[in-house]
């Protein structure tokens, strides 16, 4: 079945981002099709590869990434919310004058008509937020 | 046309799970995931909410979640069943629609 997933809440703040990676990976395993994973409000805090957590603490970033490129899955961040909370990508970066970008690996920026797609075109949409 | 309806926060903390208990139609489901599977502990002055839903709804509590507040299924109420992620992907696709209660 094909399956959309909306992460409205960041990493490491309560458990909305693992319940929400934990569920993407369990259907994805069994065979189902994510249309998109789309992260917006803090939940574009997913999206930025300068975290550092400690080593013996799951990297909620790093395992986004691998089941990105292991599923070519769409990790799309709301551009709206990436932009108020500093989540840039190489145009935006050049867009807004700034000295940096730090979008991870297997994330895009754009903006919430890709959450009414998912919406529209996935057969269900599965939230998790706080 | 059936819902699934997952809670993720504890009845004593905010009122979403007793709204969605409160929403529940005849062949819905409720899955309460994260800091929500203390509501279906029994023997708190919740447990009977939760007992009046389940003769309308199934209820559900993710075994990973509850495992890891410390409670299996001895501690829940009578007839509330548990699911891994696999049981939460297979809920998804069983029912027409899902609705977080957050």
């Amino acid at each position: 079945m094909k399956l959309a997933v909306l992460v409205n809440e960041g990493p490491y703040t309560h458990q909305a981002s693992d319940s929400a990676y934990q569920f993407t990976k369990a259907a994805l395993e069994k065979g189902h099709e994510i249309f998109r994973v789309f992260f917006y409000h803090d939940g574009v805090n997913n999206g930025t590869r300068f975290t550092v957590p400690p080593q013996d603490d799951r990297n909620l970033q790093v395992l986004w990434s691998e089941l990105a490129a292991k599923y070519n899955l769409d990790l799309t961040v709301c551009i709206a919310a990436a932009q108020r909370r500093g989540i840039l990508d190489e145009g935006e970066m050049k867009r807004h004058g700034k000295d940096g970008n730090n979008i991870a690996p297997g994330f895009r920026i754009s903006g919430l008509g890709q959450l009414i797609e998912a919406g529209i075109k996935s057969e269900r949409l599965v939230t998790f937020g706080d | 046309m059936s819902t699934l309806h997952t809670v993720n926060k504890s009845p004593f903390d905010r009122s979403t799970m007793a709204s969605c208990l409160a929403h529940l139609k005849a062949g819905d489901a409720v899955l309460i995931i994260e800091d929500g599977v203390v509501g279906a502990r029994k023997g708190t002055a919740f447990a009977a909410t939760v007992t009046a839903a389940i003769g309308n709804a199934e209820v559900f509590v993710l075994g990973p979640d509850l495992a890891a507040r410390g409670m299996g299924e001895d501690d829940l109420v009578d007839g509330v069943k548990i699911v891994d992620y696999d049981g939460f992907v297979d809920l998804v696709t069983k029912h027409d629609r899902t609705q977080a209660w957050l």
